[in-house]
């Protein structure tokens, strides 16, 4: 658990800390940035409210997702076990949830790293991160494959028989209508049927 | 209403899946719970009849005899297929070869994903997930098994994951083989891949496309800033993109 908990705090630090560094570094650096090969300017490319389409698509000097003190706790998605509690259930969802208030799409800065330059782009829809694209990535070589293909062979010490790995859902290719019933799926629906 | 109920099971089968739905914690019992469930089964219902291409009365269906279609999902599935082609440097293409020859527009590989986390919003707020065929939302955090593509009644590890989404896929998904847009032959050398990030339909997208990709995809996967991947190959060895947690 902790570690994935890192893992995605891990992230969401690393996109916040590309659109910190935009802010911090704005008069020199940006420029410098966007004028790399192939470099979509940072920025926000996109933003609306839930009706009001259309926010200046390149005024960046205030906006939230560059302040880290705003933009990190509700991106993290660690917050949202905690967040349960407080979001009451919709008395009647029979219409489409009203999503929160803003969608933003926002190009990080291009960030050098070790294997070349990097560039993401972060769709955030009411103050959760929905999507990161990568806008750019190092050019393969055979230097930057062996560190990718991270084997991982103490996986094997964990092949786990089914029913003592006491799990609460299954991520598999096999599982379809025909083979749902022989499923552990479906035993773990079963277990919790009752109602 | 029961106080007392802490976690509720549904379950339906659509689009030839099944579609399991977990909710947990103090609002599991409540009504509005059920109500909400029973919303996003609507939903998916109503996405499969605009999208299923085993039904001649869908969009899609008229979409591939060359009727004139408006219809703003479609749109939306259209744009994102198109996404999905670039992103994946052509290895996602739902333009797929036909049963009659030639080829048509088929969106399924992309539809499932991208309808399962669309309806999966109305659970905003509730510790849940939404799993269709194991391609899932999650909500809140929850175990997740990973199931051994060789031995399906055995796990190959135990995530222990919070508000993503995981997707796997193999060769024999749903007994039709993902075929190697850029050879037109079954791929081959994965025997599965999960991805896990943030969002459900770019998740399944890049599961599928990798194992049309085949071993090589790891450098493609390893670059995909938000996702980690795990694969399975052939002779049984898993590799992981660096930042994969390996522990739950």
């Amino acid at each position: 658990m902790r570690r994935i908990t890192l893992w995605l705090v891990t992230t969401v630090a690393v996109v916040v800390l590309l659109f910190s560094y935009r802010t911090s570094t704005m008069g020199a650096s940006a420029p410098a940035a966007a004028t790399a090969a192939g470099a979509n300017a940072p920025g926000i490319v996109s933003g609306s409210t839930s009706d009001a389409a259309g926010a200046p698509p390149d005024d960046p000097t205030d906006t939230a997702p560059a302040d880290p003190s705003s933009g990190t706790p509700s991106a993290a998605p660690t917050g949202a076990p905690t967040d349960a509690p407080t979001a009451a259930p919709r008395p009647t969802a029979t219409t489409a949830a009203p999503k929160a208030a803003s969608n933003l799409v926002v190009n990080g800065t291009v960030a050098q790293t070790r294997w070349g330059p990097v560039q993401v782009q972060v769709h955030i829809s009411g103050n959760k991160i929905t999507d990161v694209k990568t806008l750019q990535i190092p050019n393969g070589n055979n230097r930057d494959y062996e560190i990718n293909s991270y084997a991982v062979p103490q996986l094997h010490d964990e092949v786990l028989q089914a029913q003592s790995a006491n799990i609460d859902v299954v991520s598999g290719a096999t599982v379809t209508s025909d083979g749902y019933i022989e499923s552990l799926q479906a035993a773990l629906d079963s277990a919790h049927f009752k109602g | 209403m029961d106080a007392a109920v802490t976690r509720r099971a549904f379950v339906e089968q659509i689009m030839g899946l099944p579609v399991s739905v977990h909710v947990r914690g103090p609002q599991a019992g409540f009504d509005e719970a059920a109500t909400a469930v029973a919303d996003l089964f609507a939903e998916l219902r109503m996405i499969d009849a605009v999208f299923s291409t085993y039904r001649p009365d869908s969009r899609i269906s008229a979409l591939n005899r060359g009727e004139p279609v408006r219809d703003d999902l479609v749109d939306t599935v259209i744009d994102l297929c198109e996404q999905a082609r670039e992103r994946t440097d052509g290895y996602f293409d739902a333009h797929l070869p036909a049963p009659a020859g030639g080829t048509w527009f088929d969106p399924s590989g992309l539809v499932k994903g991208w309808a399962v986390e669309r309806a999966a919003a109305r659970l905003a707020g509730y510790e849940s997930y939404v799993s269709a065929g194991g391609d899932m939302v999650l909500r809140g955090s929850w175990r997740v098994g990973i199931e051994d593509p060789a031995r399906p009644d055995r796990m190959l590890t135990v995530l222990e994951v919070a508000d993503c989404a995981v997707a796997t896929s193999g060769p024999a998904h749903r007994g039709a083989h993902i075929i190697d847009p850029h050879v037109g032959a079954p791929a081959s050398g994965l025997r599965s891949v999960t991805v896990l990030g943030p969002s459900l339909t770019w998740a399944d997208v890049y599961a599928t496309a990798a194992v049309a990709r085949g071993p090589a995809a790891m450098r493609w996967l390893a670059g995909l800033a938000g996702y980690e991947a795990l694969l399975v190959r052939d002779n049984g060895d898993l590799l992981a993109t660096p930042g994969w947690p390996t522990r739950g």
